[in-house]
């Protein structure tokens, strides 16, 4: 699948922002006026920027608000309808703790569910597709999940948490590599199920329908940078775990804890660009790729 | 309303015959000349005269080679277009509503004015049915000829998809899947159609018709062989005398 920077730098910054409102909703940390001012904006700062990145790859944008509409049957609407409640949500709990210094429980559980509820919404648009193998497993919304509260819990400060919440996703992620791998194959889809012509002997695509590229072949059909994914995995679960949960161990001081933010930032990004161009789209089996 | 129907009425589809094809493409063209000019935004093409030429296009036919364990090599020609399935998934990942399956037909379309070209519904259709026109940033696929199917100002001879109506070689047929009793479900069965990817449950409406076993050459040829023998091995009279005569020059 084509890596969109416009879609690695949605998943990725909303993430991490809905990951801080879980945290903050649940009370942890249990901050008031501008300390919980501070971590409300830098919270809805990714959450939003997040948002907006996403619609730079429509093609009409300004028709969005009809993506609310279809929440029966589709996880993209799902999504949708899930943030804007997440936000309005943790906003009202937010704006209790930083302006009249009320702490309303109830809202910030809620926000704090709707908020990873917004995260595996997210992560089943992707999941839900039978026509990415890699992408069509449990592990992709298990490891949505979990990236989203490590880094969260890496921004509200909760070490311990953190500390676990990072291994898993270290572990997570490297299972949904492992499986991820067989995952093509193990769907049963090939080109001789794609044509039906099995029965005739081995196949070939022995001549593509158009000299050029098209669509399909642009958006489904990425291989270019796929040799180069044992160095960029190693480089992104050392960034994305290794590192933070070094620092993490040391003392703690303020620039440890921007570091391992930052490693982790730059880790999930490198995480989620794999998991765009290592994904292969059955469609690519029609023009005999992979 | 991007929940599917519990049911059409009519399951109106093609059936595209693999051994009758000859790779022509000419149903890609008049697919192309229709629906760029008829139902919804044109089909745009990017530098079309200039070295990288790409544009957008409802139906298109692949070449396959199937090598048997003996015997000669194959080719098959094979057009590809929305396959209208029954569970589509294309249609319930839409997020506004722009995609849906027609109740009366089963025919699949997209809204165009609805659809914010998220591009997810290409991403669901396991069979490159779906493309984003580069120009308009809305889906195009096909829409099964809808504004000629029922159009009473077309003669009725042309009341059908214009890749059906154009095909030289009779390789492609149109009509309702849904009816035991249709010209195309007859066919269907006479000649053991097939869905493509059935593993992916999109149950597909359109059919494909597989290739029919070719003849294969047995041992030798000695039919006529025998006739094909030089009649006579020496030559004599004039044709000898010729022969010698050129000879000696
Ligand atoms: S062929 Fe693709 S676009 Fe057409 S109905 Fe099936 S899934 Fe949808
Ligand atoms: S590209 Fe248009 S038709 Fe396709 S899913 Fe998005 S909104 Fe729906």
């Amino acid at each position: 699948m084509h890596p969109a920077p416009s879609v690695i730098l949605f998943s990725t910054l909303s993430g991490l922002g809905f990951g801080l409102l879980f945290w903050l909703g649940l009370g942890l940390p249990k901050a008031s006026g501008w300390v919980a001012f501070v971590f409300f904006v830098i919270a809805y700062l990714l959450a939003v920027g997040g948002l907006l990145a996403s619609t730079f790859h429509l093609g009409h944008p300004e028709r969005a608000l009809k993506a609310f509409s279809q929440w029966r049957s589709s996880w993209l609407s799902r999504e949708g309808l899930a943030a804007v409640a997440a936000l309005l949500v943790m906003a009202g709990f937010g704006a209790g703790l930083v302006f009249l210094d009320e702490n309303w429980r109830i809202l910030g559980l809620l926000g704090a569910v709707l908020s990873i509820a917004t995260v595996f919404t997210t992560s089943m648009i992707y999941g839900q597709l039978k026509t990415v193998p890699r992408w069509n497993m449990p592990l992709t919304p298990v490891m949505f999940v979990s990236f989203s509260l490590a880094g969260g819990a890496l921004l509200a400060g909760q070490v311990n948490w953190a500390l676990g919440l990072l291994i898993l996703s270290g572990i997570v992620q490297v299972a949904y590599w492992v499986l991820g791998d067989k995952a093509l194959a193990g769907s049963g889809t090939t080109l001789a199920t794609a044509t039906g012509l099995g029965d005739m002997g081995s196949l070939r695509a022995f001549e593509p329908p158009h000299t050029g590229s098209n669509y399909l072949l642009r958006e489904f059909a990425y291989v270019v940078a796929r040799k180069h994914a044992m160095k960029l995995r190693l480089i992104s679960l050392v960034l994305m775990a290794g590192v933070p949960v070094a620092l993490l161990t040391l003392p703690f001081h303020h620039w440890t804890a921007v570091v391992a933010v930052l490693s982790h930032f730059t880790g999930v990004v490198v995480s989620r660009w794999l998991f765009f161009a290592e994904a292969e789209h059955v469609v690519g089996l029609y023009y005999g790729k992979r | 309303m991007t929940n599917l129907p519990e049911a059409t009425q009519k399951k109106l589809g093609l059936v595209i015959d693999l051994d009758t094809c000859v790779g022509c493409h000419a149903c890609v063209i008049s697919c192309k000349g229709w629906n760029t000019e008829n139902y919804g935004a044109p089909l745009s093409d990017q530098d079309p005269y200039g070295g990288a030429g790409s544009g957008t296009f409802l139906n298109r036919v692949h070449s396959y080679e199937a090598k048997p364990k003996d015997g000669p090599a194959q080719l098959v020609h094979f057009p590809k277009s929305c396959l209208h399935c029954e569970d589509a998934p294309c249609v319930t990942v839409c997020p506004t509503g722009a995609s849906y399956k027609r109740v009366e037909d089963g025919i699949v379309l997209v809204n165009e004015d609805a659809c914010i070209g998220c591009g997810l519904c290409a991403w669901a259709c396991p069979y490159g049915a779906r493309e984003m026109d580069a120009a308009e940033g809305v889906m195009k696929k096909c829409t099964l000829c809808v504004d000629r199917i029922y159009n009473e100002n077309l003669p009725e001879v042309d009341r059908e998809p214009t890749c059906v109506r154009t095909c030289p070689a009779g390789a492609r047929h149109f009509g309702d899947l849904g009816d035991p009793d249709s010209d195309v479900s007859k066919l269907v069965a006479a000649r053991g159609g097939f869905d493509l990817m059935p593993e992916m449950g999109t149950k597909p409406v359109n059919k494909y018709l597989p290739p029919r076993p070719k003849d294969q050459m047995v041992g030798e040829i000695d039919l006529l062989a025998p006739l094909l023998k030089p009649v006579a091995e020496e030559t004599s009279g004039f044709m000898a005398w010729l022969d010698k005569t050129l000879e000696k020059i």
